[in-house]
């Protein structure tokens, strides 16, 4: 697992020593929509929250009790109009790169090194103890471990609900369906809301653990290969 | 490690053999001296060559640190191509991109309409109280028509062209339906709406359903448009009740657009004209600011 390990060698003169390692951790489909779906996400996220500004609340319209008065200065689009062209927009690059992802990674068979199995399970704790109780660190034998497996996991789920809630939203007629699977057009609404919490909260935990492991991790996500693997 | 480690490449298409070697054998015993390009060729089977030689190393393809930066630099540049999404940053790319987004939006929201597929109803439980119906309007609400004077104008593609008193419209068969009003604000309201189905009016005025659109115009400058489809659906009415109760001055009286498989912008109100055409030379009053042209529900 982990993909190809490789020794990179110094040669000087007639010397050749080996001067660290590399692992090739990330095929480019993957680097490809991770780095679209930064991008689609991060519109996303933005135009959502100035179409929610158009009614902050998700009871009745009348009376109107406004749960989150979004500063515009956080939002893309600028208007109504102008954040619904961004969403309408860049929500078929989303679909597009989650489609892509989801067909290479079953077709590649790459999803195994990602995939939480209920293999992944005893090893979940002990990592919730080191990152979270200071407990001492796991041995490291794969790219991902199990908890990175689990969050990885569960972020693509999250993000085909936020596609299903998205749209039981927009088309709530043609997928009415949907709408009632979610409670009805109003909790559909709602789930779209939380589900895009959740994956910023995603967001959040990826980007303080991209901080903590350095820069050879983060370069692996352009590059494919990650330098001097723990493994 | 796991064993296809030990082969070159083995799981790994993206770096070619020619970049990794196995770990070439110590200089005394290997003529190591030329630049690293010459490494190559050595990709030899290293367990007959050197079997003994390397025993106690764990064997592992290699690669000159060079080599490395350049592979990184090259698989870096793989995904350059993502920069293209950078066009939507350039406010002289940016409006004719997103214009593009949206009128892909309706082109599918057209294909995914189906006529046959009716829009929830619900029980007269479940209805928004009537004074708790928002009223919304871009300008005023209420444009002054004097309901004697007033008729429907209809004109376009149609065999009887002229203008349609308002008792014309309720002699052909009343609907009453409950069904949702979603305004493209995100909120929505649970209506009883009453009226003539648009398509037996069509028929009433021979209009060519073969036509594109159906285009409105109402008595506060407010215009809107449908495609056929829509137009055709059974549960699109020209809507003359609301509630059971004719249609109050705020809500569009004498007759609105009710449109349950569209997004509230659709439902104009205060209608004075009707054209059946091929042809748009506006599509609707939020449209023509930017909103979708379709926006199906």
């Amino acid at each position: 697992m982990g993909g190809t390990v490789v020794e990179i060698t110094r040669t000087n003169g007639e010397e050749t020593e080996t001067i660290g390692r590399a692992a090739y951790e990330h095929p480019l489909p993957v680097r490809l929509c991770h780095w679209a779906n930064t991008i689609a996400l991060f519109v996303l996220v933005g135009s959502g929250l100035q179409i929610f500004r158009a009614f902050p609340s998700f009871g009745a319209k009348i009376p109107q009790k406004d749960l989150l008065n979004w500063p515009k200065s956080f939002a893309i689009g600028g208007w109504l109009g102008g954040a619904l062209q961004w969403h309408l927009t860049f929500m078929w690059i989303y679909m597009a790169t989650g489609l892509f992802y989801l067909g290479y990674q079953l077709l590649s068979g790459n999803y195994r090194q990602v995939l939480f199995t209920p293999r992944d399970l005893p090893g979940v704790w002990p990592m919730v103890k080191h990152y979270f109780f200071f407990g001492p660190k796991p041995e490291v034998r794969e790219a991902y471990n199990p908890l990175q497996k689990h969050a990885y996991t569960t972020v693509i789920g999250l993000g085909v609900l936020s596609v299903l809630t998205g749209l039981a939203v927009w088309k709530p007629v043609q997928f009415s369906w949907l709408a009632w699977l979610m409670g009805g057009f109003h909790r559909a609404r709602l789930w779209h809301f939380l589900v895009m919490w959740a994956i910023l909260a995603f967001v959040l935990g990826h980007l303080v653990m991209v901080l903590l492991h350095g820069w050879n991790n983060f370069v692996s996500i352009l590059t494919g290969w990650k330098k001097d693997p723990e493994y | 490690m796991e064993p296809e480690n030990i082969k070159p490449g083995s799981d790994n298409p993206k770096a070619g053999n020619s970049e990794l070697t196995k770990p070439t054998a110590p200089p005394s015993t290997a003529p190591v001296s030329a630049p690293p390009q010459a490494v190559a060729p050595q990709v030899a089977n290293v367990e007959q060559a050197t079997p003994t030689i390397i025993r106690s190393k764990i064997e592992r393809p290699s690669i000159d640190e060079h080599k490395f930066a350049k592979m990184s630099r090259r698989e870096l540049l793989k995904v350059a191509p993502l920069l293209a999404l950078g066009a939507f940053a350039i406010p002289r790319f940016q409006q004719a991109l997103l214009m593009k987004g949206l009128r892909f939006s309706d082109w599918a929201s057209a294909r995914l309409f189906r006529q046959s597929l009716l829009a929830p109803t619900f029980a007269d439980a479940h209805l928004t109280p009537f004074e708790k119906f928002p009223i919304n309007d871009y300008d005023v609400d209420d444009p002054g028509v004097i309901f004697e004077n007033w008729s429907l104008t209809v004109s376009g593609a149609v065999q009887r062209p002229g203008d349609y008193k308002l008792g014309q419209i309720q002699a052909l068969p009343r609907v009453r339906q409950n069904t949702r009003h979603i305004c493209v604000e995100g909120w929505d309201v649970i209506g009883r709406f009453g009226g003539a189905r648009l398509s037996d009016f069509l028929s009433k005025i021979g209009a060519d359903t073969s036509a594109r659109f159906i285009t409105v115009t109402c008595a506060d400058d407010y215009y809107e448009s449908l495609d056929m489809a829509t137009a055709l659906h059974p549960q699109t009415l020209l809507c003359y009740e609301m509630y059971d109760q004719p249609l109050t001055r705020e809500h569009g009286a004498p007759l609105r657009l009710s449109v349950p498989t569209k997004i509230g912008y659709k439902q104009a109100k205060y209608l004075t004209d009707l054209k059946v055409t091929n042809v748009l030379q506006k599509v609707g009053y939020w449209e023509d600011q930017g909103y979708s042209s379709f926006y199906g529900l």
